[in-house]
């Protein structure tokens, strides 16, 4: 094997994701202690600001180019990323924990015969080898594990490494146009929700539970959401009483979140939401209940009804933002 | 058509997860294990692909004894045959994969249903790997499924929405919760899961390319201030948020 880090950079809609450029830097930390070279990939059509790759620390990129490649096709793109690792002799492949990375990754490990490891949320290397952290039972315990095989598969949750201060080197970008890309299986439509952030790419959430007392109040957690510019979250019991779409749903059996700062409002915190929010930098608790589990990991707490804090909350921030 | 489901028995996602005492792994006592979750939305596309287009769905667990609670659960709700791959060690997503992969080659199944992910390990990659192994289509974090002859069209959960994606079969889907509403066991379901049959096979020893290094408490959070009992103490907490954790 040659000494060659593969890193997949994702594009939507011809957009870098900005999870790639954290990978692109983890990739360039890992090839300077290792002495290894690092292959950027990204796949897809016109993609905008390609070169700036280079301002993370990696001054290749490769662009798998087709017109058919704009939207996602796991039948092409993890043969696209087979044949480059291949070719290459690439021995480490990281990919961003994206929902379009967890269902790559693992097609690419099949193909290589590779160890996958997911949604790592730290890595190091030591004595020349890499060492991951990964959450598991969604949070309540991590494990640290190696990879044995001779090829090696990584996802890197989004939010979690820093992607450091740009510097102002531009990468090379070297087009490989590809003919008649396999897609037998293949992305024909995306259904955007009307402009909401997401809660596994947001820095800050604010999240609803069952104190909010019906669906009709959540206009609440959606107007101080939008003035933060923060994705709205809903606990399993809000999303399961068919309050809030699933795909809000914070804990395990939903998303797994580290934001910057996670504010849960009328949310007792049962365990499965806990362990996935817990890690999030700054926590703000309001609910009425002093002795909600939630207050046990709240930064910030506040005793109150909800329905009085959170209006106050909302002038408050108009006041600061005006 | 032969309908394959894999299931998992894991921990109930409201128990307390403990380090045992060597380190090397989590202490089971006391802890309720359940079918995994996500599992239970595959067993219900699988019964409803059956009953619309007719077949035979047979659910494959690996794991020890105890699994058989998962498999007589998938029977009980009204899958028609289960087999246990019994295994006692630790094995890792890929070594999984690989015996799931030749017990669904046996069966001939053209479509396999998984849950997106197993709520212990949490790698949520079984399903890819058994289909790439296979030679199989595959969609992961399916939230709708048509079956249009041997056309597959689903809608998969994505960041901020969700993308429409099409294949054709063989194919192995995974679920994502919003994908049906499992049904309950009926009382006559649960009867004849007790006298049905779990065949038992032995598999291949794992051969893992992942190794454990250390089982790990996440780092205890502190507990932070309360900053007031009413609207009043909203200016403090914007203050705060501002001034020291400078996050807003």
């Amino acid at each position: 094997m040659a000494n060659k880090i593969l890193v997949f950079i994702e594009q939507r809609n011809g957009q870098i994701k900005k999870a790639s450029y954290e990978a692109v830097r983890v990739a360039a930390g890992i090839a300077a202690k290792l002495s290894y070279q690092v292959e950027a990939v990204a796949i897809g059509d016109e993609i905008e600001n390609l070169e700036s790759i280079g301002n993370y620390g990696v001054s290749n990129v490769k662009h798998f180019k087709n017109s058919e490649l704009i939207n996602y096709s796991p039948s092409a793109y993890s043969k696209i990323l087979f044949d480059f690792a291949k070719e290459t002799e690439s021995s480490i492949i990281l990919f961003p924990n994206t929902s379009l990375g967890k269902d790559l990754a693992p097609r690419l490990a099949a193909k290589l015969d590779a160890g996958i490891a997911m949604d790592c949320t730290a890595l190091e290397v030591q004595n020349n080898e890499i060492i991951v952290t990964r959450p598991i039972y969604a949070g309540k315990v991590l494990i640290d594990v190696k990879l044995t095989s001779a090829s090696k598969v990584f996802t890197l949750r989004p939010n979690v490494f820093n992607p450091g201060i740009p510097g102002d080197t531009k990468s090379e970008v070297s087009i490989v146009n590809i003919n008649s890309p396999d897609l037998s299986t293949k992305v024909t439509e995306i259904k955007k929700s009307e402009g909401k952030l997401d809660v596994a790419e947001a820095e800050i959430i604010v999240s609803g539970g069952r104190g909010m007392k019906g669906p009709e109040h959540f206009n609440l957690v959606e107007e101080l959401s939008q003035l933060l510019g923060a994705a709205p979250g809903a606990s399993r019991a809000v999303v399961d009483a068919g309050w809030r779409p699933h795909g809000e749903q914070v804990g395990q059996t939903g998303k797994t979140v580290s934001p910057t700062l996670y504010i849960a409002l009328g949310i007792s915190g049962a365990i499965q939401h806990l362990a996935g929010m817990r890690s999030s930098k700054y926590i703000v608790a309001i609910n009425k209940d002093k002795d909600a589990p939630i207050f046990q990991v709240a930064d910030y707490g506040i005793v109150g009804d909800i329905f009085e804090v959170i209006p106050a909350l909302i002038e408050e921030i108009k006041k600061i933002k005006s | 058509m032969k309908i394959a489901v894999c299931v998992s028995h894991v921990p109930d996602t409201a128990a307390k997860i403990n380090i045992s005492g060597d380190g090397k792994g989590i202490d089971p006592s006391g802890v309720t294990y359940v079918v995994n979750p996500y599992d239970e939305f595959a067993i219900e596309e699988a019964l409803k692909t059956k009953e619309k287009f007719g077949g035979e769905t047979i659910a494959i667990s690996l794991g020890p004894e105890a699994n058989k609670e998962t498999l007589r659960k998938a029977l009980a709700m009204g899958i028609d045959n289960a087999v246990l791959l019994k295994d006692e060690s630790y094995r890792d997503s890929l070594s999984v994969a690989k015996a799931l992969a030749s017990e669904i080659k046996l069966h001939n199944a053209e479509l396999v249903f998984f849950g997106k992910q197993s709520v212990d390990y949490d790698n949520s990659v079984v399903g890819q790997l058994t289909a790439e192994l296979l030679g199989y289509n595959c969609i992961s974090v399916a939230v709708d499924f048509k079956l249009d002859g041997s056309k597959v069209i689903c809608e998969r959960e994505i960041e901020g929405g969700k993308e429409v994606i099409k294949t054709s079969l063989p194919a192995v889907i995974t679920a994502q919760k919003g994908l049906n509403e499992p049904r309950y066991a009926s009382l006559k379901g649960i009867m004849t899961a007790k006298k049905k049959v779990i065949e038992e096979k032995t598999v291949d020893a794992a051969n893992n390319y992942i190794e454990i290094v250390s089982f790990k408490r996440p780092a205890p959070k502190q507990a932070g201030k309360i900053i007031g009992t009413d609207a009043s103490a909203v200016p403090e907490l914007v203050r705060l948020l501002r001034e020291e954790a400078k996050v807003i």
